[in-house]
C-alpha cells in the first residue's frame, strides 16, 4: 500500500500503459497482423486501434470516440487463410494472428432532406424521400457487416412495409459507421433510412407527456421565477440548509 | 507475466471473488448503506485528486494569473502559439459568414439550429469541426438529461441539487438559465423525433442520479448523446447549414477589442483557411485527453483544451479551473476498455459498488467527486481493492444486482451499449459484476459566461463543456448534455439577436498573440511546448524514438 501522500503516483504508475503508451519491454505475447499489406509484430491483446497506434500510426480520420459510439473506426479485415471479410469496430475489437486490415474512414451514401414537420409515419415518407429502399434483395450482406449486430435487413423489410415503428426500434443502437451501405449489393444507404424512421416514430408515435407540457407552460408563464430568483440571491450558509433538509425520493 | 487460466473472461483468482460477490447478492437486495453526511463528504474529499497533495500550480499568466489550474492545464496555458504573427497572411477571408461555430458536438450544433431559428440564413453560418460532424463527447454521453417536468419536482428543486453537488461554488444565474430551460429542451427533442425512453403509459422513464432529490433523468437507454446528437445533426443537415470537417481552429482573430474570425488548419492537407465573422460560438468541449494526474479517461479522441487555450490568449476570463470531474466508474477491467465509462443509471438501477470482500461500502448515488474518492479510499487506504493483472486497483460494480431488482432481460434492453461492450471481450455483466476505478471524465471549469453565453470578449460566445460556472466544482450526472442543450440554444439566439443590430466585420489580425507571448517571456516560461494541441499521441515507444521529419 502506498503512504497517503503517493496515492496519486501509485494510481498514475498503474495506468500508465493507456496513457503514454506501451513499453515494449513490459510484453511478453507478441502477435502478427498485416495493415494496410504491410506486417507488424504487435503486443497480444490489443485492440485494431492500439495495435495500430503501437506500430506508429497516429490517427486523423478512423478514430472518433474510441469507446464504441461514434463509428469513426470502420474497419474490414479477414484472417490469413479464411476467404471471408469481416467486418469490426477498430476501437472495440481485439487483434487477432494474421489479421489483414484497413479502415473506411468515410462513407459517400445518399441521403434525403426533408422536413420533419411535413411528412407523416408510415410508408410514403420512407418512399418519397428514399425511394430505392424497394431495390433490397433480402440477401443480409448488411446485418452480417453490422459491427453493432442489428437486424439491418429486418428493419428495411418493416420500412418496406410502412412499421416505422418497428424500424425505429430495431435500429435503434445504429452508430452510423455506414458499413451496411458498404456491403449492400443493392446500393441502399440503410443507416440513413433508418434515421428518418426513428424521428418519424419519435415525433409522431409517442406524444410527449401532458404533465411535461404543462411544466412548460407554467415556467413560460413565470410561475417558478420567484423562488428562484430568491434562490439566486441566497447565501451559501442558507443554501448548505435548504440543501440538507430536503427530502430524497428512492431512486 | 506468466499465463494465467480464465474463467468466463477472467483470471482465476479474480474469479475466486467475483464467486463472494455472487453468493451474497441475495441478502445485499434490500440494504443501501446511508447517505453520508455534509462532514463525511468533506473528509471523503480530501482523497480526490482535486484535492490531494501536488498536481496544480498558479496559473503565471494572463487573466487569471494566481488561480490553480491542474498542471497539465497550464502547460497549455503557458505554451507558445503554434502560429506567429510575422508568419502568415491572415487578412484574406476564405469564408465569409456572420456566425462561425467551432465545435459539431451538441452545443455547437444546437446553436447552429437555433440561430438559424431566429432569423439567421443558413449560408450565413459556418459550423467548423476538429474531426468528424458529432465526433465529440455529447455522442458518448449514456446516462441522460435532467429536466424537472414531474408533479413532484421543480426547478428550484433542480436548482438545489445542482449547487449542493457544486459545493455552492456555481454560478447561480447561469445556473437558474439551466434548470428553467430543461423542460422545455425535453419538449423540443421531442418535437423533433428524438426517441426518449417511456413507460407503457407513455410518460417518460426518468430515473435518479447521483445527488438528485428526484427522479428526473431521461434516458435513451445508455446511448443518450447519441440518440440527442444524430437526430439534432439531422435536423442540422435537412437545413443545408454549411460545415466542414477535419479543420480544426488553432487561433482566433481579433480586431483588438473584439473575436473577428478564426484561423482553420487542414489536418490532411497542411494548408490553412481564414474565416471572417461578425460572431463567433466556441463549443470545442474539454480535456480529458490531457489525462490529468496521469488517469484514463472516457473521453474522445479530440478533446485536448484547444478551446480554453485559444479564447485566454485574446484575454477572456476562466473560472474553476481548479477542479475536475473524475466519474466513480470507468473500466478497470478488461484492460483494451481501461478508463472507459460504465454510466452512472447502472448504480441508479440497482447496480451496488463493493469491494474484495463483497461488502457494500457506499451509497451508490453520492455526488461523483464523493462517490469516486470513496472508491480511492476502499482501493488504497483500506487496501480493500481488486488487483488486476496490469496492476491496477478497483471495485467490484455489482451489474447482476440489476436484474435481480428489475427482472431478467432488464440489462440488454435498458444498457445494450455496456453489455455489447463486455460481451466484445467476453464478459457478461448480467452474470458477473463489472471492475471499475475512477476516471477522468470532464471539465467542471473553463470560460466564464453570462445566461446567454457570452464571455467578457466581444463577438465571442462559448457553449457546453469548455465554459465554466453552470456546475461550478462538481457536475451532476445528466446536467453536461442539458448544459449543451441549453447553453447552445441561447448562445445561437443571443447571436442572432446581436447579428441583427447589423454589426460590421472587424479587421483580421493575429497581433494578439505578439502580446501573448511577450507575457509569456515576462513570466519567464522558455519551453517548446506549442498549444493547441489538437490531438494526443499515443504511438509506440520504438516507433516515436525513430522518426525523423525529411518529407
Amino acid at each position: 500500500m502506498p503512504e497517503k501522500d503517493n496515492i496519486m503516483d501509485a494510481i498514475a504508475e498503474s495506468n500508465k500503459s493507456v496513457v503514454t503508451g506501451i513499453d515494449e519491454k513490459d510484453i511478453e505475447h507478441w502477435i502478427t497482423i498485416w495493415i494496410l499489406g504491410r506486417e507488424y509484430k504487435v503486443p497480444a491483446g490489443l485492440t485494431i486501434m492500439q495495435a495500430m497506434e503501437f506500430s506508429g500510426y497516429r490517427f486523423v480520420r478512423s478514430c472518433g470516440c474510441r469507446a464504441g459510439f461514434c463509428g469513426a473506426c470502420t474497419t474490414v479485415y479477414r484472417i490469413e487463410g479464411d476467404y471471408r471479410l469481416k467486418t469490426a469496430m477498430a476501437c472495440q475489437t481485439r487483434i487477432e494472428e494474421g489479421m489483414y486490415l484497413t479502415q473506411i474512414p468515410f462513407t459517400p451514401a445518399e441521403r434525403a432532406n426533408y422536413d420533419i414537420n411535413k411528412l407523416a409515419p408510415g410508408i410514403e415518407a420512407l418512399l418519397t424521400n428514399y425511394p430505392e429502399i424497394l431495390r433490397c434483395l433480402g440477401c443480409n450482406a448488411c446485418t452480417k457487416a453490422c459491427p453493432q449486430d442489428i437486424d439491418v435487413m429486418e428493419y428495411i423489410a418493416a420500412g418496406k412495409r410502412g412499421d416505422v415503428g418497428l424500424m425505429a426500434e430495431l435500429s435503434f443502437d445504429c452508430i452510423q459507421c455506414g458499413l451496411c451501405a458498404i456491403r449492400c449489393p443493392a446500393e441502399l444507404a440503410q443507416y440513413n433510412y433508418a434515421q428518418l424512421a426513428r424521428r418519424l416514430h419519435g415525433k409522431y408515435e409517442t406524444p410527449i407527456p401532458g404533465y411535461c407540457l404543462n411544466r412548460v407552460k407554467e415556467i413560460e408563464s413565470g410561475k417558478f421565477d420567484a423562488e428562484l430568483d430568491k434562490l439566486v440571491k441566497t447565501s451559501n450558509e442558507e443554501l448548505r440548509k435548504l440543501y440538507t433538509a430536503r427530502d430524497i425520493e428512492k431512486a | 507475466m506468466a499465463e494465467l487460466k480464465f474463467i468466463g473472461g477472467y483470471p482465476e483468482y479474480m474469479r475466486k471473488h467475483i464467486d463472494i460477490v455472487n453468493s451474497t447478492r441475495a441478502q445485499r437486495k434490500d440494504f443501501t448503506p446511508e447517505a453520508m453526511t455534509m462532514e463525511q463528504r468533506d473528509e471523503v474529499l480530501k482523497l480526490h485528486p482535486d484535492y490531494a497533495p501536488g498536481g496544480k500550480r498558479a496559473i503565471a499568466l494572463g487573466p487569471n494569473k494566481g488561480d490553480m489550474a491542474p498542471n497539465e492545464v497550464a502547460d497549455l496555458l503557458e505554451a507558445y502559439p503554434l502560429i506567429q504573427g510575422n508568419e502568415m497572411d491572415v487578412s484574406k477571408p476564405d469564408y465569409t459568414v456572420d456566425l462561425l461555430v467551432i465545435g459539431g458536438g451538441l452545443a455547437g450544433t444546437t446553436a447552429a439550429v437555433w440561430a438559424n431559428d431566429t432569423g439567421i440564413d443558413k449560408n450565413k453560418i459556418l459550423l467548423v469541426n476538429k474531426l468528424r460532424h458529432g465526433d465529440a463527447n455529447s455522442i458518448m454521453a449514456e446516462g441522460g438529461t435532467q429536466a424537472a417536468d414531474r408533479e413532484d419536482d421543480s426547478p428550484d428543486r433542480h436548482f438545489l441539487d445542482a449547487i449542493g453537488g457544486g459545493h455552492f461554488t456555481n454560478k447561480p444565474d447561469v445556473l437558474k438559465e439551466l434548470v428553467k430551460d430543461a423542460p422545455f429542451i425535453m419538449k423540443w427533442l421531442c418535437d423533433l423525433g428524438a426517441m426518449i425512453d417511456r413507460e407503457k403509459d407513455n410518460s417518460f422513464v426518468e430515473k435518479g442520479g447521483g445527488g438528485t432529490s428526484r427522479c428526473r433523468m431521461h434516458a435513451c437507454k445508455d446511448y443518450t448523446g447519441l440518440e440527442e446528437l444524430r437526430v439534432i445533426r439531422d435536423e442540422f443537415r435537412n437545413r443545408e447549414i454549411p460545415y466542414l470537417e477535419y479543420l480544426p481552429v488553432v487561433e482566433l482573430l481579433t480586431d483588438g477589442n473584439r473575436v473577428t474570425g478564426a484561423v482553420l488548419y487542414n489536418l490532411e492537407t497542411g494548408d490553412y483557411k481564414i474565416v471572417q465573422a461578425k460572431a463567433t460560438i466556441l463549443a470545442t468541449g474539454g480535456f480529458g485527453r490531457l489525462h490529468v494526474r496521469g488517469f484514463p479517461t472516457t473521453n474522445h479522441y479530440g478533446a485536448t483544451c484547444d478551446g480554453v487555450v485559444l479564447a485566454y490568449r485574446i484575454g477572456a476570463k476562466l473560472r474553476d479551473t481548479d477542479t475536475v470531474q473524475y466519474h466513480p466508474t470507468g473500466a478497470a477491467y478488461p484492460q483494451q476498455i481501461i478508463g472507459l465509462l460504465l454510466t452512472e443509471k447502472l448504480r441508479s438501477m440497482g447496480a451496488q459498488p463493493l469491494n474484495k470482500d463483497g461488502e457494500a461500502f457506499v451509497f451508490p448515488l453520492e455526488p461523483r467527486d464523493v462517490e469516486a474518492s470513496s472508491f480511492i479510499r476502499e482501493c488504497y487506504v483500506k487496501d480493500k481493492g481488486i488487483i488486476t493483472p496490469t496492476g491496477m486497483r478497483g471495485i467490484w460494480l455489482d451489474t447482476p444486482m440489476i436484474e435481480l431488482k428489475n427482472g431478467k432481460g432488464t440489462i440488454e434492453k435498458s444498457f445494450p451499449g455496456m453489455f455489447r461492450m463486455f460481451q466484445r471481450f467476453d464478459l457478461d455483466i448480467r452474470k458477473d459484476p463489472v471492475l471499475v476505478f475512477p476516471t477522468l471524465h470532464y471539465q467542471n471549469g473553463g470560460v466564464e459566461t453570462d445566461p446567454w453565453g457570452k464571455t467578457n470578449i466581444a463577438g465571442l460566445w462559448v457553449a457546453g463543456e469548455v465554459s465554466g460556472g453552470v456546475h461550478g466544482k462538481n457536475r451532476l450526472m445528466g446536467n453536461s448534455t442539458l448544459d449543451c442543450l441549453v447553453f447552445g440554444r441561447r448562445s445561437g439566439i443571443s447571436t442572432a439577436e446581436y447579428l441583427k443590430s447589423n454589426p460590421q466585420y472587424g479587421k483580421l489580425s493575429i497581433d494578439h498573440l505578439n502580446n501573448y507571448v511577450k507575457l509569456l517571456k515576462e513570466a519567464g516560461i522558455e519551453t517548446s511546448r506549442k498549444a493547441p494541441v489538437l490531438l494526443p499521441d499515443y504511438r509506440g515507444k520504438a516507433v516515436l524514438a525513430r522518426m525523423i521529419d525529411i518529407f
